[in-house]
Parts: structure tokens; C-alpha cells; sequence
């Protein structure tokens, strides 16, 4: 095919669950390309020079490569080129942002002036990864011949899990540590089974276990055993700390304390790790609500407000500071949750939150803002416009703004380096301040995401090998 | 994991319960506490104090309160069977030093918490003058192991059916008032006897401790479902606690969040009424043969 021919494909829509039945239902929403669907999509890549796609994958998958591959049918040749990069393909496949990574680049994309039309990376990775996996012919990377050496991976997250294969890869013997009673992290406690279902990251998990990964669950490194202990008394001769950025944000308004007022993270949690969605069996007491506001414009945020419409509430609304442009969530979950329903307030925020006589939160008083000039972060900042105070009720309230790093670690661990946010200090290769400890995910880069936590792991575990090796 | 090595009712609704769980057994100070699950797939996370442990045997002991599904659950637990999850030990220990005089004040169950605590003030140096209140005599636990353990025991029911009649504040401001003050007081129990704790001592500058039960999913700072206003901010019990200073808590606020779910939760009770009903009928069976 010429390239021009290339760009007359039509980009290939991805199957979904319509927006009426699945504010409803905790199913996947997105229901994967046909095998059709995803030669079609691959058949699109025009091989371009220089690949610049590539570059904008944090962990470096030949993309042209599998895409070549899938544009002939050769799933299994294309889910193998990407195993040979990455850990986690049906995952990063659902949630990487890939608009702003590897499609970000696409020359085709560029070519047709839309980010949005670029070849849709992403969702062929995912169904190679689900064909392999639905196949049940996963294939087991090859252990190396035990070295003796005993590493401990704190936290079960993306960022753990990617340290723990590719350790024990290198023949070296690895223990996960993970503080609930199931591993997964943020794959399990955050991300909804509507975007990420249980089911694949459990399936990751057992390969680890195949692998001879051993996984302790119910153990909070700093509290039921110390860093210092683990590495003096049991024996191990590194550690990994991946213990992502498990400590909520707050507002730190008057009011954020009543009742009914959540982090995304408790909010979530309850739902996905708890399951309290399903009220016929869970233990745990589902949130009940009417109206909804959601604090925030990330992927965190929008969870948690679609989450909102699956437990049940009359009405989601997200209030977020600056404008959609500025928003830091994928753009499809943007438009998923529009679609499903959830209300849209940018340029507003909660400045208080207000109660009832029991406690409970009634209403949010809100301020309206203007865009001004570009902040730190490069992205216009919001101002807000004096006397346009306006009170909304609602009640509950969700305050998805991002997490600070959890203290747990470093309150427990003498000598280990951390910035004045509490972020572990690492150099280039993802080694800590003390010997034989390294770090990596969001406790080291703030809150970020699922493939960048795989990054760094990968990065750390690189560095870890050479460090056990010496 | 976590088989439950003994367990004992020790008033009509208290139950201990003697756990394996050996790191946390070996790790665990006074103040500390755990996190449980009984149920794999459906339970639900609660916070319970350590009440004791034993390193050697790998044990630590519970006490709990069967009011709430879980706990309710967990009170048809029998010997030999096993908790789902056990995480611990959470939260910072009790700050312990020779003091000089520290009335400890435990109500109802707050009583078995109490305990460890009492015992270190003991091995420090300090005179403990101890107060436990309950609402009547049948609710009466841990007498016997306080009165070996305090310089003085009293023992108060809001009834007078054993014990002192009236609230444990009534001794607590006597002693405040008499020649040998309390240099620090520590007072666990239910929040409205905390808070009232707080009021008698605060008059008279006593520092007062207080360890705070909240509504907690992770126990590792990651929810903040456990957070209380202490001092005008706002703190993650977990992480920051459980103990604060009592006068700088903020009762009211804490008391309102215990009660987010009850609506929830006295549906949830009402939907596993039978499936708890099944359970406590299989123990009555086995017990009776």
C-alpha cells in the first residue's frame, strides 16, 4: 500500500458499551477491536522513517514493528515484540495516555492534523494482549539459574510488579510485600473494573507467581517489619520501594471534614478493592448518594465520577479549576464520562464546604475563575473572579486532587533521602541514599502514571541486577 | 495465617480473641493497632486495638465489641478457624516515660487496650492509678488483671450494681482535686466518654491522651477515611495517631464521622441477619453435643 492509500483507511472506532446501559454496570466499557477491526487499524502505520512514536514510549516497544506484524495477522509474532518491552500490555493497552505518548508522534496523525486519527497504538496492543491471554498460551519468561540472591519489592503496584519479573528473570530470588490483603496496587484499589477488569490484572499477577515471584500480603513494610530488618535480619540484599502515593490530598478548606466528604481514594477504594458496588454481598457499606460533586480534572477524577453514576447517584457533577484543555485526564476518559453523563463545571472550585446539623455536608460554596497567565507547569493558571461566589448543593463530595507520598517508609527508615514533599531522592539509575535500596514509581515522581511507574521499575531493576552482580 | 488460638467472652458483648501472628507479635507496642478482615472476598477492613501479645507464642490478643456486622461476624468465629487478614502493628506506640503519677481511664472494652499501655507506664516507673467504668456489672471485664496490675483500681457502673455508682469522671476530677494530682492522663473508651475526659482535665492543664478509634479501610495512610480535626488541622489517625491530645481533639466532628454509615450499616446488619442467625445456631449445635 502507497502511503497515501494508508491514510484513506478509516481510523477503526472502538466497540463500546452504550453510555445508557453502562452508567449502570460495572463491566468493561470498552470492548476491544475485532481481529479484523485490529489488522485494519495496524494496516494504517506508514512505517515511517525514524519511528517517532518510539520515542514517546516510556518503556521503548518497537512499534512499527508489532504494528507491521498485527497488519498481517501475526498476533503472535506482534504480542512478542511488545513482551520483549513491556510487562503489562493488556493493562497499558486500557490505560497508558497514549494521545499524549507514542500517538502524540504519529507522523499519520500529523499528517491528517489530528491526534485523535493517529494510529490507534494503543487499543491494537490491547487486543494482541487479550488474544494472548484469552488463548491461555502466555508464555513464561525464562528464569536465569538461581544466583542466591534475595531482593524484597515493596509494593504491588505497576512499578513492583515490573521489578519483580524482571529480577526474577535474572535468577534471583524475589518476595513482593504488599500491605492489603491483594496485590495489584492502584491496579486493583484504584482503577475501576469499568476501565481495568479485575480479572487481567489477577492474571498478571499469577504469572508472577509462575515465575516463582512470592507474594506476602497483609505486610506493611515500616510498621510490620523495617527496611533495616528485612535487609540485617531476613536476609535480603536489596530492596525496591514502590509504594506508589498513598496519602490523599485535601483541599484544606473549611468544611472538608463533615460527613460525606471523601478522597477519590477512599472513595474508590471501597468500591473496587471492597467491591462495595455490589451491596448483596460486600461487607463493606456503600456509598450512597443523589448529588455528586467530584474535586479535580484527572484520570482519578473521572473515575471517581463515573464510579458515582455506577453506585447509583442522580447526578455527577465535576468541578475543575481550569478548562477542559488543561485537563490532565486521557481524553477518552473525558469523553466516556461526558457520554455516561457526568456534569462538566471548569473554571469553577470549591472554596467551602458547608453542613447540615448532623454534620454532613449539604453544599459546596464555590468561586468562579479566568485563565491567566501560563504557571509552572506551563499550563494557563486559573484566577479566580472576585464576588462570583455561588453555593451547589449536593451530598457528597469527592476530592480527587491528587496524592502527596506517603510517610510510612521514610518516618521508619534512617538515612533515606526524600525531597521536602516526601518524595524518595534517587539518581539516574533509581538508587536511593543507602546501599542496596532503590525506588521508583509515583513515591519517587509524584502522582503519574501506570507506565511510568513500569519505566522506572524497569529502569531500577536494571540497575539493581548489575548492583547484585557485582 | 492468623488462626485464632483462643478466644474468650468476657461480658455479654466483649469478646478477646488470641490470634497467631507472629511479626506483629514481635513488633507490636503498647498503642498500637491492627487491621482485620474476616471474610476473604466480601469482609470488611476494621481497626482493633492489640490488647496484648506474646512474641513466644506468636500470638496477639483482641478485644472487640460485637455490635457491627463484622465484629458480630468475627464473635461466631470459633477456636481453630482463621482470620482472613491481619495487618499490624499501625499507628505510632503510646509515648511512654516516667511520668510520675497517670491515671489511666478505660471505658467498656477500652478497658483491654488499656492494658498494655498500663502495664509499660508500670514498667517505667511511674505510680498508675487506674479507673474503669461500665454501664452495668454484667459489662464488667479485666478487673481482676487491673487490680494486679494498678496501684489503684477504681471500678465504676453508671447503675452502681458493682463497683462506684456514676461516670468515670467522678473519680477523675477527685483526683485531679486531691493532694497527689495526676501528672498525665489517659483515657480510651467511647468517644463521648473521651471527650468528657477531656473537659474534667482540661480545667487543670493535666496533659490527656486519647487513642482514637476511626473508620479506617487501609490503615496505611492511603484512604484518609480515618482523618479527625486535632488542634484546627486535620490528621490521618492512622499515621498521625491513634493517640493525640485530647484537648486539642475535636470530638464532635470525630463522633459525627464514626456515625457516616450507620443508616448502611443497620441495612447491612438487617440483609446478614440470617446468615449470622446460621452461624451463632452451627456453635450453639457443636457446643451442644
Amino acid at each position: 500500500m502507497t502511503p497515501a492509500e494508508k491514510m484513506a483507511i478509516k481510523p477503526q472506532d472502538m466497540p463500546s458499551q452504550a453510555p445508557e446501559e453502562r452508567r449502570h454496570n460495572m463491566r468493561e466499557v470498552a470492548l476491544g477491536y475485532t481481529e479484523e477491526m485490529a489488522k485494519t487499524e495496524a494496516s494504517r502505520c506508514l512505517g515511517c522513517k525514524g519511528a517517532p512514536c518510539v520515542d514517546g514510549c516510556p518503556v521503548k516497544i518497537r512499534i512499527p514493528e508489532f504494528l507491521a506484524k498485527a497488519a498481517e495477522g501475526d498476533f503472535d509474532g506482534a504480542i512478542g515484540v511488545i513482551r520483549e518491552s513491556s510487562l503489562l500490555p493488556g493493562i497499558c493497552g486500557r490505560v497508558c495516555p497514549q494521545e499524549k505518548q507514542c500517538q502524540a508522534n504519529c507522523t499519520l496523525g500529523k499528517a491528517l492534523k489530528d491526534v485523535g486519527k493517529a494510529v490507534a497504538i494503543g487499543r491494537v496492543e490491547r487486543f494482541c494482549a487479550d488474544r494472548q491471554r484469552e488463548s491461555g498460551k502466555t508464555p513464561l519468561p525464562q528464569i536465569k539459574p538461581s544466583t542466591g540472591k534475595r531482593v524484597a519489592v515493596i509494593g504491588s503496584g505497576p512499578a513492583g510488579i515490573t521489578v519483580a519479573a524482571d529480577l526474577r528473570r535474572e535468577g534471583h530470588d524475589v518476595t513482593i510485600f504488599e500491605a492489603f490483603h491483594k496485590p495489584g496496587g492502584v491496579l486493583v484499589y484504584g482503577i475501576p473494573e469499568f476501565r481495568l477488569p479485575k480479572a487481567i490484572v489477577q492474571s498478571e499477577i499469577d504469572s508472577l507467581k509462575a515465575m516463582g515471584v512470592k507474594i506476602e500480603t497483609n505486610f506493611v513494610v515500616g510498621r510490620t517489619s523495617r527496611i533495616s530488618d528485612l535487609m540485617e535480619k531476613e536476609g535480603f540484599d536489596a530492596v525496591f520501594i514502590g509504594t506508589g502515593a498513598g496519602l490523599p490530598k485535601f483541599m484544606g478548606i473549611p468544611g472538608e471534614n463533615l460527613v460525606g466528604v471523601y478522597s477519590a481514594n477512599e472513595y474508590l477504594t471501597r468500591a473496587n478493592l471492597m467491591k462495595a458496588y455490589d451491596t448483596e454481598h460486600a461487607h463493606t457499606p456503600a456509598i450512597v448518594s443523589c448529588k455528586v460533586a467530584v474535586l479535580g480534572g484527572g484520570n482519578v477524577a473521572m473515575d471517581a465520577a463515573r464510579m458515582a453514576l455506577r453506585l447509583g447517584a442522580e447526578e455527577v457533577h465535576l468541578i475543575y479549576r481550569r478548562t477542559e484543555k488543561e485537563m490532565p485526564a486521557r481524553v477518552e476518559e473525558v469523553h466516556h464520562a461526558k457520554e455516561e453523563g457526568v456534569i462538566f463545571h471548569t473554571l469553577e472550585n470549591a472554596v467551602e464546604m458547608l453542613g447540615d446539623d448532623h454534620g454532613c455536608v449539604r453544599a459546596i460554596r464555590c468561586l468562579r475563575y479566568e485563565l491567566g497567565e501560563p504557571d509552572a507547569s506551563g499550563r494557563r493558571s486559573p484566577v479566580p473572579i472576585p464576588g462570583s461566589e455561588f453555593d451547589f448543593d449536593v451530598d457528597t463530595v469527592i476530592v480527587a486532587i491528587g496524592n502527596g507520598s506517603n510517610p510510612l517508609i521514610s518516618r521508619t527508615t534512617e538515612g533515606l533521602v526524600v525531597t521536602k514533599r516526601g518524595n524518595i531522592v534517587v539518581d539516574e539509575n533509581n538508587k536511593s541514599s543507602l546501599p542496596g535500596i532503590y525506588a521508583g514509581g509515583d513515591i519517587v515522581l509524584g502522582a503519574a502514571t501506570v507506565i511510568l511507574a513500569m519505566g522506572e521499575g524497569r529502569r531500577a531493576a536494571k540497575a539493581i541486577n548489575e548492583y547484585l552482580s557485582e | 495465617m492468623y488462626r485464632i488460638v483462643e478466644k474468650k467472652n468476657l461480658s455479654e458483648l466483649v469478646f478477646t480473641m488470641k490470634v497467631e501472628a507472629p511479626m506483629i507479635a514481635r513488633n507490636r507496642k503498647p498503642g498500637q493497632f491492627v487491621i482485620i478482615q474476616v471474610e476473604p472476598e466480601w469482609g470488611e477492613r476494621i481497626p482493633l486495638t492489640i490488647a496484648d501479645a506474646d512474641s513466644d507464642a506468636g500470638t496477639i490478643s483482641l478485644a472487640f465489641q460485637a455490635v457491627g456486622l463484622t465484629t458480630k461476624l468475627l464473635a461466631t468465629k470459633k477456636e481453630g478457624e482463621e482470620l482472613a487478614a491481619v495487618l499490624g502493628p499501625l499507628g505510632n506506640p503510646s509515648e511512654i516515660e516516667n511520668f510520675g503519677h497517670v491515671v489511666c481511664v478505660g471505658g467498656g472494652f477500652g478497658t483491654a487496650p488499656l492494658f498494655p499501655i498500663v502495664q509499660a507506664l508500670k514498667a517505667a516507673g511511674n505510680k498508675v492509678t487506674v479507673i474503669i467504668g461500665y454501664r452495668t456489672k454484667s459489662l464488667v471485664i479485666m478487673e481482676e488483671e487491673m487490680r494486679n496490675l494498678a496501684d489503684e483500681l477504681i471500678v465504676m457502673t453508671d447503675d452502681g450494681s458493682h463497683g462506684r455508682k456514676g461516670l468515670v469522671t467522678l473519680p477523675l476530677k477527685e483526683l485531679c482535686d486531691s493532694p497527689n494530682p495526676p501528672d498525665r492522663v489517659i483515657a480510651i473508651g467511647p468517644p463521648i466518654m473521651m471527650k468528657f475526659c477531656a473537659e474534667t482535665t482540661r480545667p487543670y492543664g493535666i496533659k490527656t491522651i486519647v487513642s482514637l478509634n476511626t473508620i479506617m479501610i487501609d490503615g496505611t495512610g492511603m484512604c484518609g477515611g480515618c482523618r479527625a480535626v486535632v488542634g484546627g488541622e486535620t490528621k490521618f489517625v492512622c499515621v498521625d495517631g491513634p493517640e493525640f491530645d485530647a484537648h486539642k481533639v475535636d470530638f464532635d466532628s470525630m463522633m459525627s464521622r464514626l456515625r457516616a454509615f450507620s443508616p448502611q450499616e443497620k441495612e447491612m446488619l438487617e440483609k446478614h441477619r440470617c446468615n449470622l442467625q446460621e452461624a451463632a445456631d452451627a456453635i450453639a449445635a457443636k457446643e451442644a453435643k
